[in-house]
């Protein structure tokens, strides 16, 4: 009896588990380096600061011109058209290829091998070998053996921007692809049969079992697609730093250019901070709306 | 009522005999067509990028750009080399080596006791890094620039580190905490009452069921560092803690019109993530795509 009593005394004391101060590491340096810089940047934000010096407080000029100035206006709407545009480029062809790599034919998971090779290039590798495949002297369509091919891609104004958003479908497609073929190779494979048996085609298949079943992965490539446009900065910045003009002069690289090529790092801060509100609040909204909260019940605990 | 039972029977019979000719009657010809394309869309300009590494300056103008070189050479290669590959390589892989070692040592100090306790900071520690997924990195470049400096950090390796780990560390826990949170407490409660002590119990019982998770996150972790860019872009200057994807753009400087080695060290620089996928096809795609393939 007392061994029993002891033992289970002994469980209900270790049932306490680790001290909670070991998540302390990992909270200051995410805090540090994340949190704090957000209010840094909010704080920022209404001074006037060179990147030496000391800031000096402007009180909201930054922020009228955040909201008047044209060419800030035209990197917004560049950065929503670059997001849908990007949606409506990827999601339809990753989910298609996604859905048709589930299947287990060797041909498939052959091609599946080569689909993925983009995925190991860094975004730095994907816009030097673009910037020179699609060079209008050197480049690969510059022979004019295909006419239409032959264009200046980046350099011309009217098609720098297009030119961009294909070149970002062609990095994170195969990633969105993988994303798909995981969501597609959990549906139960006995609907397909039940569908089949009551005669229903393959497209009606597609919508009618695989679109709805496949909801979750929908909504987490969604999100990543759309939070992800906000963020492109590395491959357009390689591309074509923000040019012809300001043809591909998304809010990132606007933000990057006012701040560390024309040094001016409060307007630069109170762009950071249009940019962190958007892509936090669009992202939660997303969270939100789908009632996709399974990351969030899982914080709340058990 | 007879009627459908043995409409049901025969239907099973047909499965169980012929799977393929009620699941597949006819081939997914918009399927393979798309995917064709596709294969087109994909395999030409990595094929273009790795023949073209091959040519010398002068077969570059005169080949067909498809065509075989006429006159293969390593020589891109060679002078990829030359010019301070190799400290870009090391630099990368310190940088890569180091901020994943922090990400998987934090991450799982803190996802251990987020999984175990929950109560008090590590509570407040999951609340703050599932925020954390949302904020844009892009969005903190200007104030961690201003730490990094103030901090005396500027310029070194040390300064791409720290801020790259801080910014795996959300995913990272979420997905050490997700897997750790199926591990039955009684194993830890065994362990304790054996007279293990709360360390011990962590990293005898804990960290060796939690390998495939770490795995994971390393690899995930690991391929962000080693491909991220903004944080060398603005936290570096000189050439000496240059990293890969940076030194990329500074080759391109460099050689300027001569494709043929741009694109040789393109090629060079992909090599080792390359490598890790012929080694481990699976594990690295289930790696990249931790926490949302699920």
């Amino acid at each position: 009896m007392t061994v029993l009593a002891t033992r289970r005394a002994a469980a209900k004391k270790y049932r306490v588990g680790p001290p909670a101060s070991l998540s302390v590491p990992a909270l200051v340096m995410f805090g540090f380096f994340a949190i704090v810089p957000l209010f840094i940047a909010l704080g920022l934000s209404f001074t006037k600061w060179n990147g030496l010096g000391t800031p000096e407080w402007v009180g909201l000029d930054n922020w009228a011109t955040v909201v008047t100035d044209s060419s800030i206006a035209h990197s917004i709407w560049l950065t929503v058209g670059l997001m849908v545009l990007s949606w409506i480029i990827q999601t339809p062809i990753s989910m298609l290829l996604g859905v048709f790599l589930a299947g287990r034919e060797r041909y498939r998971e052959i091609l599946a091998v080569i689909y993925f090779v983009p995925l190991l290039l860094s975004s730095a590798a994907i816009a030097i070998a673009w910037r020179n495949l699609l060079d209008p002297n050197f480049g690969l369509f510059s022979s004019g053996a295909i006419p239409f091919l032959d264009q200046n891609w980046l350099g011309d104004p009217n098609l720098a921007f297009i030119t961009v958003t294909l070149i970002i479908a062609w990095q994170f497609i195969p990633f969105h692809t993988l994303l798909y073929q995981g969501g597609a190779r959990q549906i139960s494979q006995s609907m397909y049969e039940a569908a089949a048996l009551d005669g229903a085609g393959r497209v009606r298949q597609f919508f009618s079992i695989t679109v709805p079943q496949m909801k979750y992965t929908i909504v987490t490539s969604s999100m990543l697609m759309l939070v992800g446009a906000l963020t492109y900065f590395d491959v357009i910045w390689i591309l074509t730093q923000g040019g012809p003009g300001d043809a591909t002069r998304i809010l990132p690289l606007a933000m990057y250019q006012t701040g560390f090529v024309a040094n001016q790092m409060g307007l630069a801060s109170a762009i950071a901070v249009v940019l962190a509100v958007v892509g936090m609040t669009l992202s939660l909204t997303i969270t939100r709306l789908s009632g996709f909260s399974r990351m969030e019940s899982q914080a709340e605990g058990e | 009522m007879a009627d459908t039972k043995t409409r049901k029977s025969s239907s099973v019979k047909i499965i169980r005999s012929q799977p393929a000719r009620v699941t597949r009657k006819k081939p997914n010809v918009a399927g393979g067509i798309l995917s064709f394309v596709w294969l087109a869309i994909v395999a030409i300009p990595l094929y273009w990028l790795v023949l073209t590494s091959f040519r010398t300056q002068a077969t570059f103008f005169t080949d067909k750009p498809l065509a075989f070189p006429s006159d293969p050479t390593l020589d891109n290669y060679a002078l990829v080399l030359e010019n301070d590959f190799w400290r870009y390589l090391a630099n990368s892989a310190i940088v890569t080596v180091f901020a994943t070692a922090l990400i998987v040592a934090c991450g799982f100090l803190a996802a251990y006791a987020i999984a175990r306790n929950g109560q008090g900071i590590s509570k407040a520690t999951f609340s703050v890094l599932l925020l954390g997924l949302a904020i844009p990195l892009q969005a903190t470049i200007i104030p961690i620039y201003l730490l990094i400096v103030e901090m005396g950090l500027y310029d070194s390796l040390i300064a791409i580190i720290l801020p790259s780990a801080a910014f795996g560390l959300p995913i990272a826990v979420l997905i050490l905490v997700n897997f750790l949170r199926d591990i039955p407490r009684s194993l830890f409660e065994a362990a304790r009452i054996d007279g293990a002590s709360e360390w011990k119990a962590m990293l005898s019982v804990a960290l060796p069921l939690a390998r495939p998770a770490i795995v994971t996150v390393a690899i995930y972790s690991g391929l962000n560092v080693w491909n991220g860019f903004l944080f060398p872009l603005i936290l570096t200057q000189s050439e000496d803690k240059r990293v890969l994807p940076l030194a990329l753009t500074t080759y391109q400087g460099l050689f300027t019109i001569n494709v043929p080695a741009v694109v040789a060290a393109v090629v060079l620089s992909s090599l080792p993530v390359i490598a890790l996928y012929i080694l481990g096809r699976r594990q690295l795609l289930a790696g990249m795509t931790a926490g949302f393939g699920k």
